[in-house]
């Protein structure tokens, strides 16, 4: 961060604390999608899936809650009878429906029938985008609007409202209280599922299946049961990327392609913080960082293009670190991408 | 001791695939005593065992506690009847603590407490004397200390029926004392314990009662105080031992190959290796005997090129010009561009020694596939020695095109002795070779062995079954925690004199031996 | 879902419940390829007939009539078949490319990247040297750097993979980024006219550095190269001292050392040619079919490609197939998604569909799944 300050300073010709407080501002709501998704990633990985379906299934969580949105906010007469609760619960079921039937198949190929686990989440993520752009396209047909996007601006409303005195305590409300309820929702997710990971019995179990699923089932524990669950509930939390990013983030307005490759730095950061969802917090911000510090640094259009390089390399600095290193515990799960199968001799 | 049946199995088959590892095998387990499983290698004693503790599912059978018919689906069906198994190849996750990994999968009540849970583990340790550190990550530790906290690990769970697969391989002969007796005091207390073993010395030491398997069936109980050595290895084996096999003197045996002083270590940082010495003379069988993980593999692969020493030589005398080469810290490739002509049958014969998907005119190609001058590979030389191995050493097999995976161990060990020996070696290098034959091709591997001999190469063969060795090679050198306790002349060994070499404690301090 | 963890009540004569298991899955011994053959094109079969029901809800169409505007998406114009052909030999250009890898048991995801970085290194040359050498030196020139540009960027993950055995999925995948952003920044450093974002048509007057055009036919070139690479790579796979040493360390590590072989040697080598591919598809990309570079110009073929090499079982031969069925149904339901109004992305649907299906499919090929009857007492 102070590193970035100093960029701070020359491009804004003198420093302000405005302007630090608004690019950490951005900085952490390009974070949050990339959060939820390295939260779920983790939980996936820990229970020994390489989920590489993680883009798509945050590009189903996404429009699953547009569409959930788009049915709700027409199927009203008027968009003033929009209640508060039902346009943010409806959506949000919609999303963690869309992203749990993408973890079961997932978890269907790769567990139950012991599917390579690359190529099963590479077709996922093809298959994913291609629902989401899909459908995405085909309610914009619905629209009939001019641009090719939806908006649904009445939903999003609910999902940005920020705390009432953000406003009004300057700076500091800028970058604590400025953002709707799902980017302290991811926040809260990552602290939990670091706690469950490290502090609690499922947490212990669900390593070990990750580690070594023999020992895990030997001992005594369903390691097809534990891959089932957190796969899936890794699933939703990457889901909710998806649909942060288009609810908030993108004020309701679904755009094709509009994600972009924010699925793989989210897979990305979940080598940065070499699986410790804790540290995914501050991991997401810098990342957020660095996709957006282009824009508070000068230079021409095209060195913003390496400044995003910037994600990228630093994970790859850190996954050569960590392996040279090679402390155990900040390995990779052992048993990662591997499939288990217990009459293996 | 209790006469009830606590665990009864009934009529049990287990096949893999083709092979059957388990048929129609019927076993009692009683409260309160001490039952061992004997029988060779591949006798299938773990796999039935295995079926016990929820790893395998039977194909055929059924099993009863307490009479009552169960099924045991899983090893937490198996926790739930308080059957506790130690398995030889550690369950231990790498990166946890020993707490940890002893408190894993169980569902007890209240809260999840490490600290509790770490004081109730020293509590068991205290009682039974067991020394071992909570908080420490299993891959900072011994195996013996590794062992520790799978025994824990049952003992924590209260387990009444503890299985030990093979539980002294690993063990100095100190603590193999200390676990016998922790097992008597818990059969004291009215458990039962089943420990699989090949080992007679152990039964009649330890057990109440033995149940002999062979080739997967179940061949007798009897009652450890009612029977002898004797009888035990001939219901093992099914006939008695006269093994008979021919023994030549050695002709004109030269120095052909000279260890000096080399040391080494293995991952864990372990010395594995200990200050070896010694000489294997042309046309002789040098035995080496020990229990498993003496050093025996990282012996030959020091010689092989495989590992990396920490000092001393290897010295091969070049017959054919006398001179001498030094090996130590070559690799395989350099060592055989020096003109060494050095074969090695490793005992991991699919892991190692060949490629499991690959047919046999391919494995036969992996010593010689760099010959002829052109980026293509010769595949005509191949598939006649292939098809040489296969009706000279009588392969079972489809064709030379029936990838190896698909043959029977017999048939897979056949290929790869075939392959290392078609070189003509100087020196000749076998781990283990008849491990999981049956006899017919166990003796024809010896006589291959004797063959080459007469030929002049020098051989090592590391061996487990005593009578083989006295009876086949001519020098036998004991290794013991990776130092060599004794080197004996083959024709007036005896097994007890060698047997005492293996597992002597004088040169090694404490109960850290394997530590 | 926890397939041999399912239990079922039944009642034993006591009458006391007894937990069983549904069924319990063994691993199969090795069935005859026709067998397992028949049972990946049943699954495609399968996906089809799913493909055309998710088709039908969608609209409202006979599923006959569905399939005849996909086979006519494809091969409807002779145009039409040159595009299909062009586009199978550039899917398979770098399915072949990530082949090698595989056999070896190295994870390279990173042919997207590989790809970009071979035509960045193409489409440099054409507008750094377009007018200063002459043009078949050129074509020389532009073939090396793509090829030297794919091979390094396969060979760093390689490096770090042979010292500390650093996670090579992870690092491949990393790098397409990398080189995405590259393409970006050079994109944005080359861009014809200032401010529009992109380079557009590379020495459209003088045609510098344009691979020559066979006949009249614009793509037979690169088809021909793939479909010649196509039975290089199948022989150097299977004929090669070199093929057989990927194998070795591909199936056992150990026994590739007990035999000599230099594993991290073998490893660096066989990604250098891995890259090496991918920059030739690079170059193809850019030297012949599009003579211009976007960040896109890749699209998605790195990822395709491991689909394909896996579901050919990493044969050469067999990827012409794979790779055919795979574009084949992206230029069909592309033509379903014009036809009947549809987004394009209805091709990654069913694309998705099929892959599913497949790779459940080997499930069925691997193993067996044993129903237990209900328990009876014999006597």
């Amino acid at each position: 961060m102070i590193l970035n300050s100093a960029f701070l300073q020359n491009a804004a010709g003198a420093f302000s604390w405005a302007t630090v407080a608004l690019f950490l501002q951005r900085a952490i709501v390009q974070g949050i999608p990339l959060l939820y998704g390295s939260t779920g990633e983790i939980l996936t990985e820990k229970s020994g899936n390489l989920n590489l379906g993680i883009p798509g299934i945050m590009y189903i969580g996404g429009i699953s809650g547009v569409i959930g949105a788009f049915l709700y906010e027409n199927s009203l007469p008027s968009r003033d009878a929009i209640n508060p609760a039902l346009a943010i619960l409806i959506p949000m079921l919609c999303s963690v429906l869309g992203s749990l039937l993408a973890g079961l198949l997932y978890c269907f190929l790769t567990v139950s029938l012991r599917a390579n686990q690359n190529v099963t989440g590479l077709a996922l993520t093809t298959f994913g985008v291609g629902f989401g752009n899909f459908f995405g396209a085909s309610l914009v047909k619905l629209t009939g609007s001019e641009v090719p996007s939806v908006a649904l601006s009445a939903t999003s409303a609910f999902f940005k409202k920020s705390l009432p005195f953000a406003g009004k305590l300057g700076n500091f409300g800028t970058v604590f209280f400025s953002y709707g309820f799902m980017t302290y929702m991811a926040i809260i997710i990552a602290v939990v599922a670091a706690f469950v990971l490290k502090k609690t019995r499922t947490g212990l179990h669900l390593r070990a299946v990750g580690e070594n699923p023999a020992t895990a089932d030997a001992a005594g524990i369903n390691v097809n049961r534990y891959k089932y669950v957190f796969t899936c509930l890794g699933s939703v939390i990457a889901g909710f990327g998806g649909l942060y990013y288009v609810m908030d983030y993108a004020c309701g307005v679904w755009s094709n392609e509009g994600f972009g490759d924010r699925g793989w730095l989210a897979i990305a950061l979940v080598i940065f913080c070499i699986w410790r969802s804790n540290w995914g917090i501050l991991g997401s911000i810098l990342f957020g960082g660095l996709y957006i510090v282009y824009l508070f640094v000068p230079g021409s259009l095209s060195t913003q293009e390496l400044y995003k390089m910037l994600p990228y390399v630093v994970t790859l600095i850190v996954l050569i670190i960590t392996s040279a290193r090679k402390k155990r515990e900040n390995l990779p799960p052992a048993s990662l991408g591997l499939s288990y199968f217990r009459e293996d001799r | 001791m209790g006469e009830q049946k606590a665990i009864e199995m009934r009529g049990i088959t287990k096949r893999f695939g083709s092979i059957i590892a388990n048929e129609g095998v019927d076993l009692e387990v009683r409260r309160g005593e001490i039952l061992a499983i004997l029988g060779e290698n591949g006798s299938g004693k773990t796999t039935l065992m295995n079926m016990l503790s929820g790893i395998y599912f039977p194909d055929e059978g059924q099993i009863f506690i307490e009479g009552k018919e169960v099924v045991i689906r899983s090893p937490k069906d198996a926790f739930d009847y308080k059957i506790g198994m130690i398995h030889q190849h550690f369950k231990l996750v790498d990166v946890f603590t020993a707490t940890e990994n002893i408190i894993l999968g169980m569902k007890d009540e209240g809260k999840y407490n490490l600290k509790d849970a770490a004081s109730k583990v020293q509590a068991i340790c205290d009682r039974y004397g067991f020394v071992i550190d909570p908080q420490k990550k299993i891959y900072e530790m011994s195996v013996s200390e590794k062992q520790t906290v799978e025994i824990v690990k049952v003992l924590f769970r209260g387990a009444d029926f503890l299985i030990l697969d093979e539980p002294t391989a690993v063990l100095t002969p100190q603590e193999t004392e200390k676990l016998f007796s922790v097992l008597r005091k818990m059969r004291d207390d009215g458990k039962s314990i089943v420990i699989i073993t090949h080992k007679l010395h152990e039964v009649l030491a330890l057990t109440d009662r033995v149940t002999v398997l062979r080739k997967g069936k179940f061949i007798a109980t009897v009652n450890t105080k009612e029977t002898s050595e004797s009888e035990l290895t001939e219901m093992m084996v099914g006939k008695k031992v006269s093994l008979n096999i021919d023994r030549d003197d050695p002709v004109d045996p030269k120095d052909r190959l000279i260890v000096k002083h080399i040391n080494c270590r293995n991952i864990e940082g372990r010395k594995i290796l200990d200050d070896i010495s010694f000489t294997v003379r042309s046309g002789e069988i040098l035995g080496i005997a020990g229990i498993a993980g003496s050093g025996q593999r990282e012996l030959l692969e020091s010689i092989a090129g495989l590992q990396k020493l920490e000092g001393g030589e290897i010295t091969y005398i070049n017959p054919a010009n006398d001179k001498a080469e030094d090996l130590r810290n070559k690799t395989p490739m350099q060592i055989r561009n020096l003109g060494v002509r050095l074969s090695f049958v490793p005992e991991d014969r699919l892991g190692m020694g060949l490629v499991g998907n690959m047919d046999i005119i391919d494995n036969v190609m992996l010593r010689s596939y760099r010959k002829g001058k052109t980026v293509f590979l010769e595949r005509k030389e191949p598939a006649d020695l292939a098809q040489k191995i296969i009706d000279d050493l009588e392969v079972v097999t489809p064709g030379p095109t029936t990838p190896v995976r698909r043959l029977s161990g017999g048939n897979v060990q056949k290929v790869l002795v075939g392959r290392e020996i078609s070189s003509a070696p100087k020196v000749l290098m076998v781990a283990y070779p008849v491990r999981g034959l049956d006899i017919n091709s166990s003796y024809m591997i010896y006589n291959l062995l004797n063959e080459q001999k007469k030929n002049g190469a020098a051989i090592i063969f590391v061996g487990e079954d005593l009578d083989v060795l006295v009876e086949l090679c001519d020098r036998i050198m004991v290794l013991n925690s990776g130092k060599i306790t004794g080197i004996v002349d083959g024709r007036e060994a005896v097994k007890e004199e060698i047997g005492l070499l293996m597992t002597k404690s004088d040169n090694v301090k404490g109960g850290n031996a394997d530590g | 879902m926890a397939d041999n963890n399912k239990p079922v009540m039944t009642e034993n004569e006591s009458g006391k419940k007894v937990h069983e298991p549904l069924f319990h899955i063994t691993k199969k011994a090795a069935i005859p390829w026709q067998k397992a053959w028949a049972v990946r094109i049943g699954s495609v079969v399968a996906a089809l007939i799913v493909c055309a029901l998710v088709t039908m809800l969608l609209v409202h169409k006979d599923p006959i009539k569905i399939y005849g505007t996909m086979l006519s998406g494809a091969f409807g114009t002779s145009r039409r078949i040159w595009n299909l052909l062009q586009g199978i030999a550039m899917l398979l250009c770098v399915s072949l490319a990530v082949t090698p890898a595989f056999k070896m048991r190295f994870w390279n995801i990173g042919g997207e990247g590989q790809v970009l970085i071979g035509g960045l290194a193409t489409a440099a040359c054409m507008i750094l040297l377009g007018d200063k050498i002459p043009n078949a030196l050129l074509i020389v020139v532009m073939l090396i750097s793509s090829l030297a540009a794919g091979a390094i960027w396969g060979l760093i993950p390689a490096v770090f993979k042979a010292k500390w055995n650093t996670n090579e999925t992870l690092f491949t995948l990393m790098m397409n980024y990398v080189a995405t952003q590259l393409v970006a920044y050079f994109v944005n450093v080359w861009e014809v006219p200032k401010g529009s974002g992109k380079i557009g048509i590379i020495n459209q007057a003088t045609r510098a550095g344009w691979l020559p055009v066979i006949g009249k036919y614009d793509y037979l070139l690169n088809i021909i190269v793939v479909f010649v690479l196509t039975f290089v790579l199948y022989a150097y796979l299977k004929y090669s001292k070199h093929g057989y040493e990927i194998a070795v360390v591909g199936e056992s590590e150990n026994t590739a050392r007990y035999i000599g072989i230099n594993v991290k040697k073998v490893i660096l080598r066989t990604m250098i040619l891995s890259g090496a591919v991918c920059g030739l598809t690079g170059f193809l990309l850019v030297g012949s079919t599009n003579h211009t570079v976007t960040t896109t110009i890749a699209g998605g073929r790195g990822f395709t490609a491991i689909m394909v090499s896996w579901l050919a079982k990493f044969n050469p031969i067999f990827m012409i197939l794979t790779s055919a069925l795979l574009v084949i149904l992206e230029k069909g339901a592309g033509e379903i998604a014009t036809v009947y109004g549809l987004n394009k992305s209805f091709s990654d649907i069913l694309t998705g569909i099929i892959l599913f299906f497949i790779i459940g499919s080997e499930f069925f090929i691997n193993y067996t799944i044993n129903f237990r009857k209900a328990h009876k007492e014999g006597k």
